[in-house]
Formats: structure tokens, C-alpha cells, sequence
């Protein structure tokens, strides 16, 4: 291995990359877009649940209720109702999500020894928000029934339960997805980047020519790596900057760690798309292959969005061969737990395979299709 | 329509449909991979809680204590995944992300149970926000229910406000119902696009569409004889997904089957058009799959995919009107789980109405311009 050689290999590589408007694009814009557009536009956290009230109490502890819904932040009351028939209506075009029913007897019932019954219709169709507004819907519900029976003189209840959250105190989704995304807009670029540079190459017959120098495969090869290392690096630090000053995410593990794990991820993310774009030798099947490969599992199975525990075991495997799924628990866990190698260690490991195995297989492809 | 200009648009299709289905790889994306993803996807969009992997610190060790264990593990939301004596355990077990609860019950506590002043200490790994609110939900919900039950005994009427939750639609609360058929319309609008703008700008780049423009083809004989064969083959794999959506994942399908396909069709036509205004900017098949990317990684973001639109900050609210993803996703969801119909959906059928004739204009516009250029 010639370090001379090496670096004009990977000198050339920056040059394409700097004179390509789309690759600039690609690799300094795209993640810090998709970084605002994710950070901005998704936040898990669910609030403002449109519902309908049918009030056949129409008394002031109906009304308290009612304001209890409203004053809780969660949910906002669109429409009131006066028969029970509408309630089908407005759920089926989706113009509310939940019906609170309050019985006619609502204020006799709540003074008599009995329970009072309060009815919520909701649409169980996004099952997701629809458990989380019952959640905060019954939780509201055994508040006010707190504050009533307690001025009836009813003793508290016996156990209180002290919930804490661990690592993202507020429950701010922000702060799960920011790392996530982190590892998830890594692999995107990783992969396309390649995909597109190498299979052009391919396809416009240079690399015939650059194999023909005296620059060995593995100086090609690694000369290659280095940019995109360099690119991925600069770019996870903007987004990590990004993700502090701008969505306040806190960053409690080490940053030398994160540094890394980054790279590791990174050499396996490329060395995968050197891989693909090696085996498929055209741009577009490079491309679509590489989007199939990486951008939707990174998204769905790496635990980024949806957790991989309830998965069916074949998924659960799936997920094992996805790099993604391995930094995304490292993103996570360094920025949230503050937790460092000993608990990454074996994510880590994986990472470090990944890598090998990404540079290899991208050596001996090249090799295949040079030979 | 003369009879000339139908045979030339019909053997420019017939030309597009040989191209399309005579590479292996080529089939192999069009008809393997959306069966692959809907299986895998399928499985994958589940946010449903249930077994979390629970660890527990009994200090008290009696009857009372286990009784408590007994209601969270019998409400089928948590396993117990560890128990300890020590709670360095319960943070270790947390830290590993090798349970997502811990449940620590303090020396006394049947002591402190039976004088009406107990604690439990429960901590919750809220790295995933949204299963920890709904975690955290579930466990209070069962601790309160535990003391309710105790302080009144079997009777828990005594209290207040009987609440009652039904849900519609969906009495079990899956969320695969509800993802799965949202997996369909992101599958059909990617072969929508990747197909039409890919097999225009393929042509520019191969030099054959000059060969194209110098033939007696009209450029709306193109463009229909681009579009049509794609059209074709996302409405089969639109079928194909369904089926195995409601085959394979038992997605109820409580409308009208018409309802899903006229949809589709306005789906399929935006999607269409979207692809030929990006083969009209692109160049190269790069560019081409560039702008692709740009395009519908927002759009599915946008579309109320992974999470309700009304939770978006406004403006983006108002973003997502211009989304034909979102209007299908709203009607393609509301067909299959709550059965509705033209009635009902109207609107997003308009939206998407509007949508397909605006791009499908500007396509119209932009895409004989392209070519002479």
C-alpha cells in the first residue's frame, strides 16, 4: 500500500465530488433538510386530539369535565352534539377522533353512592394515537373523579405510584428522533453517494482506466472510502450541532465515542454501496437497489421509528444484517443514557464487522469485475 | 383519437412493456420486491404495546407485593424479564435497553399498604417517547385499579366516574390494520415514479429519444405511451398488495373495493405526472432519481404515514393539503377500517382530483417542451 497513491485517488474522488452540483447537494445540504424537515415536522408527541362532547347533562359538573378535557392541553373539543346518531358520522370522516358521552343523570349519579358511567366513543383506527388519547382521556376522567369523590370525603387511594422517566425526562419525541435520525440520513447518504459516484465510473468506462494505473485495488478502494468518511464525519457533527443549538437535544455520552462508532458505521454503510454499485454496474439499478437496501430499512427496521421487540422473529433476524439498527441504539444510548462502551460494546462490535466486511466485499467485487 | 395515432401509441406501449419486462432485475423490482416489502413492512409498522420487557426490584417480597406483580403481568402488557434485590440491577437492566420498566416496591410495603399509605417507585425508559407514554399509561392505569381494588375490595364501583372506552372500528387497537394499507400507497407512488421518470430520462441519456422525437410519435403519444404501460403495472401491483394485505395480514376490507381502485387510479395519475415533471428537469437518470428521492421523502413524511397530521405545527398542516400521498393514505385507511365511501370521503377524492389534473397539466405543458429541447 503506497500512501502517495492513495491520497490522488482520494483527491481525485473530492475533486468529482466538488465539481458535481449534486453530489455538493447530496452530501452538505440533503441531511441538514431532512434533518429540519424530520425534527420539525414529526414530533411524536400527540396533542390537540380533536373530539366531540354529546352533553346530555348540560349541568356545571358536566361543564367541569368538559373544561377539564380542554384545559389539559391534549385535547381541543370541535363540535358538541346533540344526538348520539352524529357520533357515527363524525368519526367516520375522521373530523373527530373521540365522543365524550356524558349521561342526563351525570350530576345525580356523581352525588349518589354509585359510580357515575361516562361513555368515550373513539375511533380505534389509528390504533397508536387512538390507545394514547384513551391513556390521557382516562387519566383526565380519574382526575376529576379524584377531585369530586375527595370533596365527598373519600379516603385517597392506598398505593401512589411515583413514575419516573428515565433518559428523556419530558417524554419529548424530539429528543428520540434527532439521534435516530441521525443514523438513519447516514445510511441514506452513505449509500447514494456511493451508488451514484462508483456505478458512474462503471458506466462511463473510467474505472477501467483507473484500474489500468499502477494504483493497486485496495488504494482504490480505501482512496474512495476516504472522501465520503471525511463527508459522512462533517456531516454527522452539523447534524449533532444542529440537534443541540437548535432542537436542544441533550448529548450526555462522549463524543469521541460517537466519533467512532461513526466512522465504523460509515465504512460499512459505504463499503456496502461500493458492494451494490460493483455488483449492478448501472447507475439506476445501483440506485434502486441501494434505496431498497438501505433507505427503507434504515427507516422501518432499525428501531428507529417502530421498536424491533414486537417483531416476529424473522424480522428480529432481518434487523440483525441492517448497520442502521446498530447506530441507531448507539446514537441513543450515547446521547440519551450517557452510556458508553461497556454497554455498546457489542453494537460496537457489530459495527466493526460491518465494516470489514463492507470493505471486503467491495475489494473483491472489484476485483471480480476488473479481472 | 384516429385510427394512425392509436396503432403508433399502441406499439410505442407494446415497446415500453418489452423494455419493462425483459430484464430479470428490472421484473424482479416491479413485481417481487413490493410483495417483499408489504411483508416486511407489514410486520415491521406494529406500535402496538404490548409485552414490554419489565424488571423487577421486590423488596417487600409478601403476599401484597406479589399480588401487585400479579396485576401487571396478568393485564398482558409487560413480562417480567428480571427480577433483583439489588436496584444497581434495575438501572443496569435499563441502561442495556434490556427492559423498558422497572418496578422497584420498597421494604413494607403490605405494611404501608394496610395503613392506606404505600409507594411503588416505577421508572420508565422514555428514549422511546411514545411507547413509554403509552407504557406509562397502562402501568399507573393497573396500580391505580390494584389500589381501587383494595381499598374497596372486589367493588370498584364506589369511586366517582365509571369510565368507559370503546373503540371503533378497530376494538383491539392493532396498529398493523392501520399501517399496513399506508405501506400499499407508499409502495404504488415509489413505482409510480421510479418506473416513468427513469424509463424517459434512461432514453435521453441512451440517445434513444432523439430516435423517438424523429419518428412520427407525437409528444402526447410519448407521454401516453410512457404512462400507459406503468399505469398497467402499479394497478397490478396495487391488486397483488392488497390481496396479500388482506390475505396475509387480515386487514378488513369493510368498503366498497370501487372506492379503493377509483382512488388508486387519481393515486396513479399524480404519481404518473410527478414522474414525467421530474424526467423533464433531470438530464440523467441521477438527477432523475435525485429529485425522485427529494420528492418522496417528504411527501411520505408528510402524509400522515407514521403520525397524525394534526399534531404537525400548522404550517406543514397546510403543506400536506398538496400531498397526493396523504389524500389516498386518508381514503385508502377509511375505506378498509371504517368502511366509508364516496359520501364521506368526497373531499380527499376532490383533492386528489385537483392535485392529478394540476401536475398531469403541467406534465402536459412542460413534457413536449423538454423533448424539443
Amino acid at each position: 500500500m503506497n500512501w502517495t497513491r492513495l491520497a490522488a485517488v482520494s483527491r481525485k474522488e473530492m475533486l468529482q465530488i466538488r465539481r458535481d452540483a449534486r453530489s455538493m447537494y447530496l452530501a452538505f445540504i440533503l441531511p441538514l433538510v431532512l434533518l429540519m424537515l424530520f425534527g420539525y415536522a414529526i414530533t411524536f408527541d400527540i396533542r390537540d386530539i380533536s373530539i366531540a362532547v354529546l352533553d346530555r347533562s348540560h349541568s356545571a359538573a358536566s361543564r367541569e369535565l368538559v373544561e377539564s378535557f380542554e384545559s389539559s392541553g391534549y385535547f381541543t373539543v370541535v363540535r358538541y352534539l346533540d344526538r348520539l346518531a352524529q357520533a357515527d358520522a363524525i368519526l367516520t370522516e375522521g373530523r373527530a377522533r373521540l365522543v365524550l358521552v356524558i349521561p342526563p343523570d351525570f350530576t345525580a349519579a356523581l352525588a349518589a353512592p354509585g359510580p357515575a358511567t361516562v361513555q368515550a366513543l373513539l375511533d380505534g383506527s389509528d390504533a397508536n394515537t387512538a390507545t394514547i388519547a384513551m391513556n390521557y382521556a382516562e387519566a383526565i376522567v380519574a382526575g376529576f373523579s379524584a377531585r369530586v369523590t375527595l370533596v365527598g370525603g373519600t379516603l385517597p387511594l392506598p398505593v401512589d405510584a411515583a413514575t419516573r422517566i428515565w433518559y428523556n425526562e419530558t417524554l419529548e419525541s424530539r429528543n428520540m428522533i434527532v439521534p435516530g435520525l441521525i443514523a438513519v440520513i447516514m445510511s441514506i447518504i452513505a449509500a447514494m453517494l456511493t451508488a451514484l459516484t462508483i456505478a458512474r465510473e462503471w458506466e462511463r468506462g473510467t474505472m477501467e482506466q483507473l484500474a489500468a494505473t499502477p494504483v493497486h485495488r485496495l488504494e482504490i478502494i480505501l482512496g474512495k472510502l476516504v472522501p465520503y468518511v471525511a463527508i459522512g464525519l462533517f456531516d454527522v457533527a452539523v447534524a449533532v450541532v444542529v440537534g443541540l443549538v437548535v432542537f436542544g437535544v441533550p448529548l450526555r455520552g462522549s463524543v469521541l465515542l460517537l466519533g467512532v462508532m461513526t466512522t465504523m458505521f460509515l465504512l460499512g454503510a459505504l463499503g456496502l454501496g461500493i458492494f451494490i454499485s460493483a455488483a449492478m454496474k448501472s447507475q439506476v439499478l445501483a440506485t434502486q437497489v441501494a434505496m431498497l437496501a438501505t433507505f427503507l430499512p434504515a427507516l422501518l427496521l432499525s428501531g428507529f421509528i417502530f421498536a424491533i421487540e414486537p417483531m416476529p422473529w424473522i424480522l428480529r433476524a432481518i434487523s440483525r444484517i441492517v448497520p442502521a439498527r446498530y447506530y441507531v441504539t448507539v446514537t441513543k444510548g450515547i446521547f440519551l443514557k450517557g452510556v458508553g462502551i461497556e454497554v455498546l460494546a457489542v453494537d460496537g462490535l457489530a459495527m466493526v464487522i460491518f465494516a470489514a466486511l463492507g470493505v471486503a466485499l467491495a475489494i473483491r467485487v472489484f476485483h471480480k469485475e476488473i479481472a | 383519437m384516429t385510427s394512425r395515432q392509436a396503432l403508433r401509441i399502441r406499439e410505442m406501449v407494446k415497446k415500453e412493456f418489452r423494455q419493462l419486462l425483459r430484464d430479470p432485475r428490472t421484473r424482479a423490482i416491479i413485481f417481487v420486491s413490493p410483495i417483499i416489502q408489504l411483508l416486511m413492512f407489514g410486520y415491521a409498522v406494529n406500535t402496538d404495546i404490548r409485552h414490554t420487557a419489565t424488571f423487577v426490584v421486590d423488596h417487600d417480597a409478601t403476599a401484597a407485593s406479589r399480588r401487585l406483580i400479579d396485576a401487571v403481568t396478568a393485564s398482558g402488557y409487560f413480562d417480567i424479564t428480571g427480577r433483583s434485590q439489588r436496584p444497581a440491577d434495575l438501572v443496569k437492566a435499563l441502561d442495556h435497553g434490556d427492559a423498558l420498566v422497572g418496578i422497584e416496591i420498597p421494604a413494607g410495603f403490605a405494611r404501608e399498604l394496610a395503613l392506606g399509605r404505600a409507594d411503588v417507585q416505577i421508572v420508565v425508559d422514555g428514549t422511546e417517547s411514545n411507547s413509554a407514554t403509552v407504557a406509562q399509561g397502562y402501568i399507573q392505569r393497573i396500580v391505580r385499579e390494584f389500589a381501587l381494588g383494595y381499598a374497596v375490595g372486589a367493588d370498584a364501583s364506589a369511586a366517582g366516574i365509571d369510565f368507559r372506552a370503546r373503540a371503533w372500528y378497530n376494538p383491539n387497537l392493532e396498529s398493523r390494520v392501520y399501517n399496513v394499507p399506508a405501506v400499499i400507497g407508499m409502495l404504488i407512488m415509489l413505482m409510480c415514479l421510479l418506473l416513468t421518470a427513469l424509463a424517459v430520462v434512461r432514453e435521453r441519456e441512451l440517445g434513444t429519444l432523439d430516435q423517438l422525437r424523429v419518428s412520427p410519435l407525437s409528444p402526447t403519444e410519448l407521454m401516453l405511451g410512457k404512462t400507459l404501460p406503468v399505469a398497467v403495472v402499479a394497478l397490478v401491483d396495487l391488486v397483488a398488495v392488497t390481496l396479500l394485505a388482506i390475505v396475509w395480514f387480515e386487514v378488513p376490507m369493510r368498503g366498497a373495493p370501487l372506492a379503493v381502485l377509483t382512488a388508486a387510479v387519481l393515486y396513479i395519475l399524480s404519481g404518473l405526472a410527478i414522474g414525467l415533471l421530474i424526467s423533464t428537469v433531470s438530464k440523467t437518470q441521477q438527477e432523475a432519481f435525485l429529485s425522485m428521492f427529494l420528492f418522496f421523502q417528504p411527501a411520505i413524511i408528510l402524509s400522515g404515514f407514521f403520525y397524525p397530521i394534526e399534531s404537525m405545527p400548522r404550517i406543514f398542516q397546510w403543506l400536506t393539503v398538496l400531498n397526493p400521498v396523504r389524500h389516498f393514505l386518508e381514503i385508502i385507511r377509511a375505506v378498509f377500517l371504517k368502511g366509508a365511501g364516496f359520501g364521506t370521503l368526497w373531499p380527499q377524492y376532490l383533492a386528489l382530483l385537483a392535485l392529478a389534473a394540476v401536475v398531469l397539466g403541467l406534465a402536459i405543458v412542460r413534457f413536449p417542451r423538454s423533448m424539443a429541447s
